[in-house]
């Protein structure tokens, strides 16, 4: 056997096959069905896995091109100095385990009508179904001398990883009695906890290292996710220390800022900040965008049974920049999105009905390291598609016990393991 | 007419009935969403959120009825007498952070297919450190006051009671405190069995037994 190579193996069997008149499934059928992947994040990480583990005859192939992923989530545990930046950060070693085949690149553009994703780097890869996991792009212009450039200097930290650790080292070295600006966007965005949590994080230094320091959040918004949890925590942690500003108090939030003078300003008034984290409002990355699949809101639409775009055939869009109606654009999100998505593609790939889908959320937020609260859902489809419905679920109660914030905390650590977990083991 | 009536909507009832189950989500399908939170397969990788793969069905089903309907005995009842398959379901009222909202999701149909989906993966021991001694003196309170109800050293599913052995620390530290804080229910037996290890270790028995379970790997 070890002389024989694959050819002569392939012949010798054949030959068997043709005089003993069997079919052989593998040689009639050689063509295997082809996914491609775009984006090595939640959502495609997921979808690629359960693709593969749902019909092991279909070639997987995620396009990425990062060499390695730090998780927006424990992104904020690690501005607020609990956390090592190396703990939110993962490598794409384990695919080749699970038979996917990696492709260190950045997709450009999918062309729907030929069935191939365009890579930066000059390769054209083919698909039967594509799956377009590609998160966020950051719409700088929408506020006033803010761009990537002024991002070196007012960081946004919502893409983790440099910016993540830009603002850490901002807040390390600021002085104690200075100003601390979060500037969070309007609906929708990432992560609608995420401004908030991190306000916790950054008091949580400050209360430490710069008892004197006060942080401000000035919103686009008049209301926020988990608000009534957010502001009770950081009373009962922080006193008086975070102040929270409502879009209607300031005409909608900071419209301009000034990297030179490091000032941020509203319509009506203007602050001088030590550090300004300046979240702009999003919409689907630029490959979504660029390959016609987002409507003009800037998102994806798509049928919320399978996630197939509704602009284009045989592609499918989940995670942040689609528009899953009544679920909220999150990591967990991501993953029961990419879950639903991996079993229609498997299923409509198979010649079969996609079947019915179910979803859920979970999502925490850490307010002080004993202290966690979260919001989760189950969700089914609705009947006519219009809506992924919330079936149960809810937030944390207020005024709940010490122990049980506590044990909220150790749980959101657990989320953050069995996640990476479901996405890189 | 009114016969007629009525059995019609008998008829358009069935009709729901069957197309809605026809229609549900596969127990995988449900069973994926709690994977984000308990780990791939239903392992969790810790430190606190417990494995929930391994577990007996009965036991799963008796655990997401408590989280469901609190402590609605009445109504659980309702529930077990209608649905033969459930007949040995014991039901103790717990507490919990996030379960209880969870399982307003779910119907007890889907509940169901969950607790036969999970039962059926092999439970998979945590790796976590445990101290020796305690774990010695953990293992002989077990067989004495636990080993009776959870076999095998609390690692059988088979008892329909919960597997402990090899569970998270954590989790199993809350699971007691709850119990003698009176947040969750014991039954008779076990509250017995609890009383006669606090009587006989004092306040090292929940700590020792947490370390005996703790160190089975």
């Amino acid at each position: 056997m070890t002389n024989l190579n694959r050819r002569s193996f392939l012949k010798a069997t054949s030959g068997a096959i043709a005089t003993s008149g069997l079919s052989f499934p593998f040689i009639a059928n050689a063509k295997n069905k082809r996914v491609v992947v775009v984006g090595g994040g939640v959502g495609g990480l997921i979808a690629a896995k359960y693709i593969a583990k749902g019909d092991s005859s279909i070639e997987v192939t995620i396009v990425e091109p990062k060499a390695h992923h730090h998780t927006c989530f424990m992104s904020n545990e690690v501005i607020g100095g609990d956390r090592d930046i190396s703990t939110i950060k993962f490598g794409y070693d384990n695919l080749a385990s699970h038979g996917i085949k990696l492709v260190q690149d950045k997709a450009t553009m999918i062309d729907a009508e030929a069935h191939k994703v365009m890579t930066a780097g000059g390769t054209t890869l083919e698909y039967d179904r594509c799956v377009v996991s590609p998160g966020i792009s950051l719409k700088f212009s929408a506020i006033e001398g803010y761009s990537e450039e002024a991002a070196e200097i007012m960081p946004h930290s919502w893409i983790a990883g440099k910016q993540t650790a830009l603002l850490r080292s901002q807040l390390e070295s600021m002085d104690d009695g200075g100003l601390v600006v979060i500037a969070p966007p309007q609906n929708p965005f990432r992560c609608p906890p995420g401004p908030y949590e991190r306000a916790a994080q950054i008091a949580h230094h400050l209360k430490q290292n710069k008892p004197k320091s006060k942080l401000l959040i000035i919103d686009a918004k008049d209301k926020f996710s988990k608000q009534g949890l957010f502001m009770q925590g950081y009373k009962d942690v922080y006193g008086e220390m975070i102040e929270w500003v409502a879009g209607a108090d300031t005409g909608g939030g900071i419209k301009s800022v000034d990297t030179k003078t490091m000032t941020v300003s509203t319509d009506f008034d203007e602050h001088k900040v030590a550090v300004a984290n300046i979240i702009p409002p999003q919409q689907a990355a630029k490959v979504a965008q660029d390959s016609g699949l987002a409507d003009d809101s800037g998102w994806c639409p798509v049928d919320l049974g399978t996630f197939e775009s509704k602009q284009h055939k045989d592609i499918h869009v989940i995670g942040d920049a689609s528009i899953a109606k009544g679920m909220p654009k999150s990591g967990f999100a991501a993953g029961t999105q990419a879950k639903v998505c991996a079993a229609s593609v498997v299923s409509l790939l198979q010649g079969k009905d996609a079947p019915t889908a179910s979803y859920a959320n979970a999502c925490y937020s850490l307010i002080a390291p004993d202290y966690g609260i979260s919001v989760v859902a189950v969700y089914a489809l609705a009947e006519d598609r219009s809506e992924i419905k919330k079936l149960g679920g809810g937030l944390t109660p207020m005024d709940a016990t010490a122990e049980a914030r506590a044990r909220e905390v150790q749980y959101a650590y657990s989320w953050f393991n069995n996640m990476t977990a479901e996405m890189f083991g | 007419m009114v016969t007629k009536f009525s059995l019609v909507i008998l008829l358009l009832s069935i009709l729901c009935i069957s197309s809605a189950s026809a229609e549900g989500a596969s127990a995988s399908m449900l069973a994926d969403t709690c994977l984000g939170c308990h780990g791939p397969d239903g392992i969790s990788q810790g430190p606190a959120t417990p494995t929930i793969s391994g577990m007996s069905e009965l036991y799963i089903i008796g655990a997401m009825l408590a989280y469901k309907f609190g402590d609605d005995e009445d109504k659980v009842d309702e529930i077990i007498e209608a649905d033969e398959d459930l007949i040995d379901v014991e039901y103790f009222a717990r507490s919990s952070t996030v379960m209880d909202r969870i399982a307003q999701g779910y119907s007890v149909a889907e509940i169901k297919l969950l607790a036969k989906h999970f039962a059926e993966i092999p439970f998979e021991n945590a790796e976590q450190p445990a101290n020796a001694d305690q774990a010695k003196a953990g293992a002989a309170l077990h067989e004495t006051h636990c080993e009776k109800c959870h076999e095998n050293g609390g690692s059988s599913a088979e008892d329909d009671a919960g597997v402990l052995a090899g569970q998270w620390a954590p989790f199993l530290k809350y699971t007691l405190d709850d119990y003698n804080s009176g947040d969750r229910e014991m039954p008779k037996k076990m509250k017995k069995q609890m009383q006669e290890a606090h009587e006989s270790a004092g306040d090292d028995a929940m700590r020792d037994l947490i370390q005996f379970y703790a160190s089975q790997q």
